[in-house]
Formats: structure tokens, sequence, C-alpha cells
């Protein structure tokens, strides 16, 4: 009476459930009973499931999966074998009866019938066998169980350690406690219940001594410091009645106290422990295979012992060692046990390391799964590619298939698919009878498969411009990590996509590698259409606003075009056609048109905007004017075009746009802007130099003085502190108080130095264009090159690390100068000291180090609030619930906007305002 | 609030009952910032702004099926990896370290008790707000213990006494006396007796049982006496917000220092929200969630929409009590046992289920996924029947 806790007909029954099903006449599998042993009559709710088999539409569903413990009836009486020797194989290679590759255990061997049910390979999913244990055996993951059990009920009657009038009313409390909070908090008053009764000493029922109950890990249980064979364990749990189970919560119909001491062990099928044969012809068998080699073939020496009254010694040895490998079958990772081990050393997998873990069956097999019909390549950039669009490799678009079923109407269209066969684009690669068969297209087979051609049939064909497919990129970290886009076949190997999309991917070129998926069914087509595909990801649902921008060039583009005013009618109508513009009636008939106006030839004609403020630090004379983006009536009229207003999050234009004019269009106009960006770009030049960060000697001087101003400030500080004169910050020692405020002065010099930098920089050179315009780089980076890198620090703090009170062994001790403690007065372009370099390279590496600590924790984050909120979902009366119809919202955040929708998280009332009420 | 955004004369009545009209169809914020752009505006116009407002409004509304906790989850998810794992130096003055970034948002929504860093702002009532007695003030809150103004302990073996000898500087810069400081001790030191000389106590041990190595380490006790203050609290640090005075401090006691006489109960916040459960109760902890996961996000300039962390929140507090984003809070609480078992220590689960023999209905996400059907969310949400023709 052994039973097998639930993984493990899980893992058999998921593999036949993928394949679709069909139920065959005559058949009644009740829901459940794939999945599960014993299903209690009462919950078998099968529905009367009419099934037509002729129309072939059954529609087939799991509607629950009720978990329970074998009986060890039940187990034998679902076994189809009774394994009794640990041979597996005779000298013909073929099956031993009786041994554990027994064929009637299912087979996996081509060519061979499983004897139970007759199906062949991959038809029979397997069968249990049992093995008849000589001497009970504990199971290990029940040791607790049986620990609280054997505490907790009387040791002379098996009555529960509860007086007689309490125990309805206890009985009571838990029934109350289950209807109202549900099955997890009823588990823990149980155990509230059973940490009183382990004091109890005097059984209430027949007034018996209780003596101590001790547990000697894993499996020993000791009374008196004496051990209790499992046979007397499993008789005194047999004492327990069905009427006290319940305090002890366990319910009587699905497991007995005196289950969880194996008397019978099943057997898996041989299914799910398939012996692989290497190369050599040599057969290896899987780790479980091994193990319960192991076990039976000590059962059967314990067995013969016991016949041939071997005495007491022997068989406890031999009882102690099928313990061993019994508790090693279900858990190698027992604390207390050696695991068990192959002949090479490693340790072997058994039950449970199959089922948890990442790499177990429930994470790695079940809630993820693997995929046919997909690509993974390189990819690189094309900007001439729509934003929407995926630039496929012929390689691949001759390898992944459509499948298009043949009508009347499409016969024609079809044939020459399977005409070109799989070699010549565009072709195709199978093609499917209406019975189910799939015929792969070889040169000899096109012939007579476009003949063979008819209605009903299914062509798998070729890959071809406008095909869906959903493409990816992990870590797929949110929704738009998987997008779908129409495929461009193109030449070349790699994958293409436009840079604009390369923000929701957090895709860049150095090498990254995406995935392509094809969506085999017309569902799945339409809803990757509808819900993926890039416009409609557009507003991101984290925060409202455009996911997709410009980027890089396409932004110093439009910033540099947007500011000038001078640009020959020519240069601008070519700009426009190359961005796909055919219409110029908007461009003004002049000479000399802005570049504003070329930007208002892709607005709309009746859009108004109004933007915020840029900065407009060191911005003089007239383009002061020009910090606030205005649009109206269409026009540019003044502003310039940078990150703030074109970037990825940021600023309303492109979300003003999309409220305005949908998706479509501000997709378009969205490739239009960054291709005008880029060809802007491409007909003024643009390259950054070295001397872009040249300063004049003026500058030059001043941050020299800045710098040994500072020193000299430190310098001060270091003498004040020497003498005890330093004020110290509350809380702080004086030497902490010492180093925040030379941190302090430092940071003060290091920041002059920057506006030093940057009030003398040539606004016009590229670099400050790229900082200006938010393309790439900032002014610090500026200041860096031109001036001073200033100071490295380490957790907030400066440099201390390395030899004892000192940094490099070249400074003395206690030397709390800044160049000793890694400030860099050097700018990258006049170059670093070699002490510089070290520190800067100190804290490059320490910036690494953080980087890589943060990736798994906060991965670790993410997948516990995935897992915790995935089954929260709006309901039809719009209160968010969970799975079990818990009210977590009444209302999704507080006003049932969704953010996706919103204007960064808003309902934008002036810009209605603006609209409707402004204008009187 | 609403009447009062109304300032203006004339057709208030008119207007109130326009904006009444609408109160059940348009959330509060939205009519206030309708009233505060339309002041001056004719009837005719609010009306028109009010109804182009709720045509908007619902347009916006989430639509049912939209797995809200999974965005949620990814919003949140996402800018974690672009987080720092550094601790920030407050408001630019070094004085103060506070865990921000990842490992605060991490320390909140694992619902953890001790946090690593507690920090209250506290408010001050009207005239100290201002400035009045700012030192008194901040005496009053930060703890100090006797340790910290003795300048030498000794040791009297003969006797069984231990002498501690007050730094007179110290004690007047906290504003004590010797005779306070001597009824706080005698208040504190159990079993001994205490006297109070000119700079200094003399605590006596009345019993001699357990021999001078008793003394010894009474005196490690006698140390974190705590002379005046709020326990608890160990820097205080006062900054001017505005034109008031706020009171920052390491430590939190919000029990205690919310029935200070000068506190203003009704603004001063504390960083720990387990604390705030305690005291405040689960909607406050609730807020205090949402208010300490929205800042840590914003000083790392990242832009998450309030309405995520507020679903985290709510998940978080839906039971009456805060719990954890793990394995013991949240995830503990699922009705499925195969998504419990997705999560973290599924033999676990999967044994327990068995024992009781537990259902799965298959109502969320993970389930389905496993046997392959569809997901009841979303798409997966309607199902569609249809006639058979026989």
């Amino acid at each position: 009476m052994a039973e097998q806790e639930q993984p493990t007909p899980i893992e058999e029954a998921a593999e036949p459930a993928s394949s679709e099903v069909i139920i065959p006449e005559g058949s009644e599998v009740p829901e459940d009973v794939l999945e599960e042993s014993e299903v209690p009559p009462s919950t078998d709710k099968s529905p009367k499931v009419r099934i037509d088999p002729e129309e072939q539409i059954a529609g087939k569903s799991v509607r629950s999966i009720i978990f329970s413990v074998f009986s060890p009836k039940t187990i034998k009486q679902m076994s189809s074998a009774k394994i009794v020797t640990p041979e597996l194989y005779d000298k013909e290679g073929y099956p031993v009866d009786g041994g554990l590759m027994d064929i009637r255990l299912g087979v996996i061997d081509p060519g061979l019938k499983c004897k139970t049910c007759g199906s062949k390979l991959k038809e029979c999913s397997g069968h249990f066998g049992y093995i008849e244990l000589a001497r009970p055996i504990i199971h290990i993951k029940f040791v607790p169980l049986i620990m609280t059990l054997l505490k907790c009920s009387c040791q002379g009657c098996g009555r529960v350690l509860i007086p007689k009038n309490k125990v309805d009313t206890a009985k009571k409390e838990l029934g109350r406690i289950e209807e109202e909070l549900g099955i997890e908090e009823r588990r823990r008053s149980v155990k509230d219940i059973i940490t009183n009764l382990k004091t109890i000493n005097k059984c209430p029922w027949c007034k018996s001594k209780q003596s101590k109950i001790a547990l000697e890990k894993p499996t020993t249980f000791l009374e008196n410091e004496k051990r209790i064979s499992p046979i007397e364990i499993r008789a005194r749990l047999e004492k327990i009645p069905d009427e006290d189970l319940e305090l002890f919560g366990l319910r009587p119909q699905n497991f007995r106290p005196e289950w969880s001491i194996l008397t019978i062990l099943p057997i898996p099928p041989v299914t799910m422990r398939p012996s692989i044969t290497l190369e050599s012809g040599e057969r290896s068998e899987d780790d479980l295979t091994h193990k319960l080699g192991d076990i039976v073939r000590i059962n059967q020496r314990l067995f013969e012992n016991i016949n041939a009254g071997a005495p007491e010694i022997i068989i406890e040895d031999l009882w102690d060692l099928l313990q061993y490998h019994v508790t090693t079958y279900f858990d190698n990772e027992v604390a207390q046990l050696p695991p068990a081990r192959h002949r090479s050393g490693q340790p072997l997998k058994t039950l449970s390391e199959r089922i948890k873990s990442k790499e177990g069956r429930i994470r790695h097999n079940l809630a993820g799964k693997r995929t046919n019909f997909s690509a993974r390549t390189v990819i690189s950039p094309d900007p001439m590619l729509g934003i929407n669009e995926v630039g496929v490799p012929f390689e691949i678009a001759m390898k992944l298939t459509v499948p298009e079923r043949v009508n009347e109407w499409n016969i024609a269209y079809l044939k020459n698919f399977v005409k070109n066969g799989p070699k010549k684009y565009p072709g195709a690669n199978y093609i499917v009878r209406p019975d189910g068969k799939k015929k792969k297209l070889t040169e000899e087979t096109i012939e007579a498969s476009v003949e063979e051609l008819q209605p009903g049939y299914v062509v798998e064909r070729q890959l071809m411009d406008g095909d869906i497919a959903v493409f990816n990129r992990q870590p797929s970290l949110h929704r738009m990590s998987m997008m779908c886009h129409r495929i461009r076949v193109l030449p070349f190997k790699t994958l293409r996509l436009n840079p604009a999309v390369c923000n929701p991917y957090n895709a860049d070129f150095d090498g990254d590698e995406m995935n392509l998926h094809i969506p085999q069914t017309e569902e799945a087509r339409a809803e990757a259409e509808i819900l993926m595909e890039v416009q409609t990801q557009l507003i991101s649902p984290r925060y409202g606003l455009s996911v997709i921008g410009c980027v890089q060039d396409s932004i110093s583009g439009l910033y540099t075009l947007t500011k000038r005013s001078d640009i020959d009618r020519k240069l601008a109508l070519d700009l426009l056609a190359a961005t796909g513009i055919e219409d110029f009636s908007r461009l003004p008939k002049r000479e000399k048109v802005s570049g504003k106006e070329i930007v208002s030839v892709l607005l709309p004609e009746d859009f108004m905007f109004f933007g915020e403020k840029r900065s407009d630090l060191g911005v003089e004379g007239k383009e002061k004017e020009d910090i606030t983006v205005i649009i109206k009536d269409g026009k540019l009229l003044s502003g310039v075009l940078d990150r703030n207003n074109l970037g990825e999050g940021s600023g309303l234009l492109l979300r003003t746009i999309h409220k305005k004019y949908g998706k479509e269009f501000s997709l378009d106009l969205l490739g239009k802007l960054f291709r005008l960006g880029i060809e802007v770009l491409l007909r003024l030049g643009f390259s950054v130099i070295i001397s872009d960060t040249d300063l004049p000697e003026k500058a030059r001087q001043e941050i020299k003085e800045t710098l040994t101003q500072a020193d000299r400030e430190v310098e001060e500080l270091i003498s004040l502190y020497h003498n005890n004169k330093l004020d110290t910050f509350p809380g702080r020692t004086l030497r902490e108080t010492l180093e925040l405020k030379i941190l302090e002065v430092l940071n003060r010099a290091r920041n002059k130095t920057g506006e030093i930098a940057a009030t003398h920089a040539d606004r016009d050179s590229p670099t400050m264009v790229m900082a200006d315009s938010g393309a790439r780089g900032n002014l610090l980076n500026l200041a860096q090159m031109a001036a001073c890198v200033g100071q490295q620090a380490m957790r907030g703090k400066r440099i201390d690390k390395g030899y004892r009170g000192r940094t490099i062994s070249a400074f003395k001790r206690e030397d709390f100068s800044p160049h000793a403690r890694g400030f860099i007065s050097n700018g990258f372009k006049s170059g670093l000291t070699p002490f510089e370099f070290f520190f800067g390279a100190m804290t490059g590496r320490d910036s690494l180090m953080d980087t890589a600590l943060r990736t798994p924790k906060s991965g670790y984050l993410y997948r516990r609030l995935a897992n915790a909120m995935q089954d929260l979902k709006v309901e039809y009366d719009h209160t968010v619930r969970d799975a079990g119809k818990r009210i977590i919202q009444f209302s999704y955040g507080e006003d049932g906007v969704d953010v996706a929708k919103s204007e960064n998280g808003v309902i934008n009332v002036q810009r209605l305002f603006g609209v409707h009420g402004g204008q009187d | 609030m609403f009447n009062a955004c109304l300032g203006f004369t004339g057709a208030r009545t008119d207007k109130m009952s326009i904006a009444n009209e609408y109160k059940g169809r348009l959330p509060k914020k939205i009519l206030d910032e309708v009233a505060s752009l339309t002041q001056g505006s004719s009837e005719a116009k609010v009306r028109k702004l009010l109804e182009e407002a709720s045509r908007e409004y619902e347009q916006a509304k989430v639509e049912p099926g939209e797995c809200v906790g999974i965005i949620s989850a990814e919003s949140i998810g996402e800018p974690g990896t672009q987080m720092t794992l550094n601790t920030f130096h407050f408001a630019g003055v070094a004085e103060m370290n506070i865990t921000m970034g990842l490992p605060r948002i991490i320390e909140i929504l694992d619902g953890r008790s001790e946090i690593s860093t507690p920090m209250m702002e506290i408010y001050l009532k009207q005239p100290y707000s201002k400035g009045k007695d700012l030192k008194e003030v901040t005496l009053a809150i930060r703890q100090t213990l006797l340790k910290d103004i003795v300048s030498e302990f000794l040791i009297n073996v003969a006797d069984f006494s231990i002498e501690v000898k007050l730094s007179q500087e110290r004690i007047a810069e906290i504003g004590a006396n010797i005779s306070s400081i001597a009824a706080a001790v005698k208040q504190a030191a159990k079993g001994y007796n205490v006297s109070a000389g000119k700079d200094s106590l003399v605590l006596k041990k009345k019993e001699r049982d357990n021999g001078i190595n008793a003394l010894y380490t009474d005196k490690e006790k006698i140390k974190q006496i705590s002379i005046q203050g709020v326990k608890g609290i160990t820097q205080v640090l006062p900054v001017k917000r505005g034109d008031e005075y706020v009171i920052i401090t390491a430590g939190t006691n919000l029990k205690e220092v919310l029935s200070l006489e000068f506190v203003d109960d009704s603004r001063t916040v504390s960083n720990d929200v387990a604390e705030i459960a305690k005291i405040l109760g689960i909607e406050a902890a609730r807020q205090a969630i949402i208010n300490e996961v929205f800042k840590v996000i914003e000083s790392q300039g990242l832009n998450v929409d309030i309405r995520h962390i507020m679903l985290v929140a709510d998940t978080m507090c839906n039971l009456g009590v805060v719990k954890g984003i793990t394995r013991y809070g949240v995830v503990s609480e699922k009705a499925s046992v195969l998504a419990r078992a997705s999560f973290e220590t599924p033999i676990k689960h999967i044994l327990n289920a068995a024992l009781i023999g537990e259902e799965d209905k298959l109502d969320s996400v993970v389930e389905n996924v496993m046997i392959n059907q569809p997901t009841p969310v979303g798409t997966g949400l309607p199902g569609l029947v249809t006639k058979v023709k026989r």
C-alpha cells in the first residue's frame, strides 16, 4: 500500500495533451482522468459532451485538476505488471518480463508493441507497474507528517489528543475558517492546533501515558530512545480513526496516514525514463531506471534473506539499505544522506530533482514551452524599412512556411508555389492532404503534388512580403519585447529592423540576435495583427507616452534642420522626396526655405501643439524665442525639434499626434520624420572631431585656476583636520566629516570646470549638437573630454581601497590630497596620468560589478511580481480581481483609466480646453 | 474643495449644478481641473468641455479582461533593470544615507518588518514650524543615551558600585541637568541604588549574589539607558522646506513622535511600512507603499504610472495585513495549486494539495499554459458558442 505522490502522472499526461485532441468515438475519458489518479466520483461532473466524430469539432477542455494520493490498492489496480527482477534485457537485447523495461509498461523501441494496449512507440503513453516491498519503507516526503501524527495521536488508542468535548468545536472552527478564509488559512490553523497538541502527555480518551517521540533524521523514529520500526509506525497510523484525520488537515477520502509508509512502490512507465542508445550501440539507462534497479535488487535480496531465515541483523541492514534507495529515489538531495551517484560521481537526478527548480519539469516544460516555425539570427539596422517591417533573409524565408488552405479560388495561385518546390523562391515546402498526412516537397514529388492538389489540401508555402511574424528580443521584459511585424524578404543573412524600433526591444547592433515566429493559424495571425502589431504598441502601458521615437542621427538631423532657415529649395525638395513625400504644394514657393517649413510639410494641416519649454541654458539672442515648440495649423512656427519632443518616452508631441490621428498615421509620420532626419545628415554631413573639444586659451587658464584653487581648499581642510579644528557634522566622525567636505569642494570644482567648458564650447560643433539635441551624450561628457574628468567615486566615497592607509604604494600613508584619492584633474583629451587612469579603471570595474549584481536581483524581483500578479484582471464590472475572484481594486487605478490610452497617465483636459474652450 | 475652485461670482450655482451632473461620470480630479480651467467661461463652454472630457474618459477606460496585473509587473520589473544598486545621499548634503534604488524597492515589496534605513519626516505645528524653539524640539525628539553624555565609567569592585562621570559640556548641549538624568537612570536601572553627585552618578548594586562579572554586564546595559528624546531616533536633521522647518530623522518611532504635542500629526510620515501598518492601519500602509515606491522610481528619473504601483500595493494589502511579494506572502494566498507550484517549492505545494485532495479550478494563467489551453484573460476570456448544423 504505497502511493505515489502526484507529480509522476503529470509528467506523462502532459505529453499526449499537447497534440490536438480529437476524441475517438465511444471514449468517455472524464476530463480529469489524464492528470488524476483517483477521481472521487462526487467531483466527477463530466458534462454531457456530445461529440460528432464526422464534424471533428470536438472541443474538449480540462476544467479542473484534483490532487490526491494513490492508495496501495489503486496502485495495484492501475498497474499492468509486477516487477520482480532487476535485470533489464536478455541476451538478445529484448526486455525481460518482470524487469524494469518490461514491455507491458510501454515501449521505447521502434518496432515493438506495448503488451498492455497494443500500440506502438509514441502512440502508447506507458503504463505503471509496481513492486511489492519486502518490508514497509517510510516515504521521505511524509516524514514530517508521520512525526506530527505520532506525536499528536494516542499511542494506545490512536485517537487525537484533544478531549472528546472539544473535538467537534475544533472541527467546526476549521470548517468555518476554510469557508471564510480559504484552504491556505485552514492549513495554518491546523498547524496551530498541532503545535498545541505536541506538549500533551496524557491521552484524554484512554488516559494512557504518552512517551516521547523523537525523529532522527532522515527516517528513523525513536520512542524513549528506542527505534520504532516502520511496521510499528504503520500499525499506529492505522489506528487513527477517519474522523480524527480532519484535525490533522487530512481528508480520509484522499489519504490514509498508513499510506505514508510504503508497502507497494509504483514503477513509472518506461516512457518517462527512456534509455538512449549511444553511437557505440551501447545502451545508457535513465537515472530513474538505475535507481529503480537498485531498489528492486535490494528488495529481492531482502525477500530471499527473510525467506531463508537470515539473522535479524542482516535483515535490518538490508532494510536500511532499501530505505536509503527508496528515499533517494524520491529525493536525492536529502540533507543527511549522501546522494546516490553515477559511476562517474555525478549525482543521480531522481523524482524531486526532475520536478523542481528552473530546469525542472514545471518551470522548464510546463510553464515554458518550445516552439516550431521560428528563426533566430543576428540583427542589423535598415532605415529604409518601415517601422513595422522586418527584413528576413532568403535562407530563412525559404525554410519557414505559412499554411494556406486550397480552395477553388486560390488553387491556381497556390499551384505556383508547389510548382516552384522547396528550392526556388517563392515555393512551398509541404502539402498536407485532407486526412492530415503531410507530404514533403522534393524535386521528385513536385510534379505529382501539383497534379494532386485540390480544394481541401493545405499548402505550406514559403514566406512572402507582407506575411505576419512575431519578432522578439530577450530578455522579454515587457509586452513591447514581442511585436508583430510585416515580413520583407531581403538578401543577406541578418534579420533587419528599422532603428526606430530598437527602443522597445532595447536592441542594438553589436551582435544582438533576435527571434522570429510565424503564426500558423488564422486566429493566431488575426490576434497578432490586431493586438501585437508595432503601431498598436506605440503607447507604452507603463507611462502612456510613445515608446517609439526618433533616435540618434535622426534627432541630430531634425535638430539641425529645424534650426536652419536658409535651405535651398532644391535641397528641400530633394529631402522631402527622399522622405517619401510627393506632394510639395505645402512648401512655400521661395528660393530659400527654412527647416521648420520642411518639417511642416509632413505635419497634418489642422494640427495644433504647444510644447513645453526646453532649458534655455546658454541660448542667446534670437534663439531665445526658439525654446518652445509651437505648431499651429500644421505649421511649425517656433522651436527646434529635439529629443524632448521626438524621443522615446518624452514629450507629448508624438502622443498628441497619436491621439488625434490614430496609430497608422503616427507610425507613418514617425517613419517619415525619422527618414527626414537621416537624409538631412546624409546631405549636410555630420562628424565629430577632436577639435570640438578645443577650448580657448582663456578658458583653459580658468579651468586650471579653478582646479588649483580647489587643491588649495582641500589642503586647508586637511590641515584643519590634522590640527583638530574641523567642525564635525552631527553623528559623524572627524574623518568622515573631512571626507564629505573634500568631496563637496572637489565636486564644486568639477562642476565649475564643466560650466567653463560648456560656455566656451562651439554651440554648432557636432559634439554640442548631439548633446544639445539629446541624440547622444550630454554636457558632462563634453566637460569630461574638454576640461576635467572629476572625482572617481566608489560607493559614494572617494577611493580608499588598496594598501593600508593609501591607494597606491607610490603615495605616502594618510595622504588625503585629491590626486592620491582618485581625483582626475585632466580631461580625456589632454590625457590621464597613470595614477588617474588606474583610478578610472577602478570605478569602471566597480560599475561593471554593479550591473552584474543588479541583473539577477531585478530579474528575481520581476519574476516574483509577475507571479504574484499574473492573474489579476479587469472584470466585466470593472473591478480588478484575482483568480479566486477576490476584489483587489474596485476600479482600476482608482479611476479606471487604462494607462496605455491615457496621455502620460492623465486625461488631458488642458488639450481639450484648448480645442473647445480656449479660442473665444 | 470643488466649490473652492470655482472662485468666481455670477452664474455660480448654475455651474455647480452642471458639475454635479457629471459627478458620477467623471473622477473628481478631472472635475477639479475643468473647474479651474473654465473660470469665467460661459455655461455652454463648461458643459461642452465636460461633455468632451467625459467622452475622452469613457474612451480611456480599461477594457474588461485586460490583465492589468501582468502589465503592472512589467512596468515595475522592466525599469528595475535600469536602477542602480547604490545608496544615495540625502538632499545633496551628505549627512544621512538612505537606501534607494533597487534594494529599497525590493525591501518594500518584500514586506520586511525591519528596514535598512528607517527614517521619519516630522512636520511641526504652527509656531514651531517657523523655527520657534527649534533646538528644544530637536532635542526632545532625538534620543540621548547615557553613554552619549558620559566622560568616564568607574567600577568600584569593593562596594559593588558603578560611578558614572558625566560630561558637563555634553549635558549642557542636550539641555538637561543632573537631577533629570538621575531620575531617568533611577527608573531604568533596576536593582541599583542611584545617588547623584555634582557631576557624577553613583549606582550601587543592591544584591551581591552574581559576583563582579554581573557588574560589567550591567555597565553595558546602563550605557544604553535613554535619558531623553524618543526611543529609536538616533539622528535628527532640521531642514527648511519652503517656509517651514521639517525634521528629518534616522530611526522611526511613529507612536511616540505622533503623540508629541508640537508635532503636526497629520503630515508626519515614516518610511517604515510595517510600522505604519501597525500604528495607522492598512489603508495608511497601502498609501505608504505607494509613496515610497514612487519616490524611489522618481528619484531614478524613471517614469512609471502611479496606477501600477497602486495595484502592487493593493495586492500586498488586500488581506488586511501587509503581505510581501514572496512565496510566504502574496503567492501563498493563491487559490491555484499549480500557480503556487510554478513559483517556488513546487514539491511542497503539490504534496500538501494531495493530502487534502485540493482541486485546481484552472482559473488563472499558468495552469492553463501548463495544459495548453487558452488563458482566461483578454481575448481568451469570452467563449464563443455556435450552433452546429446537424
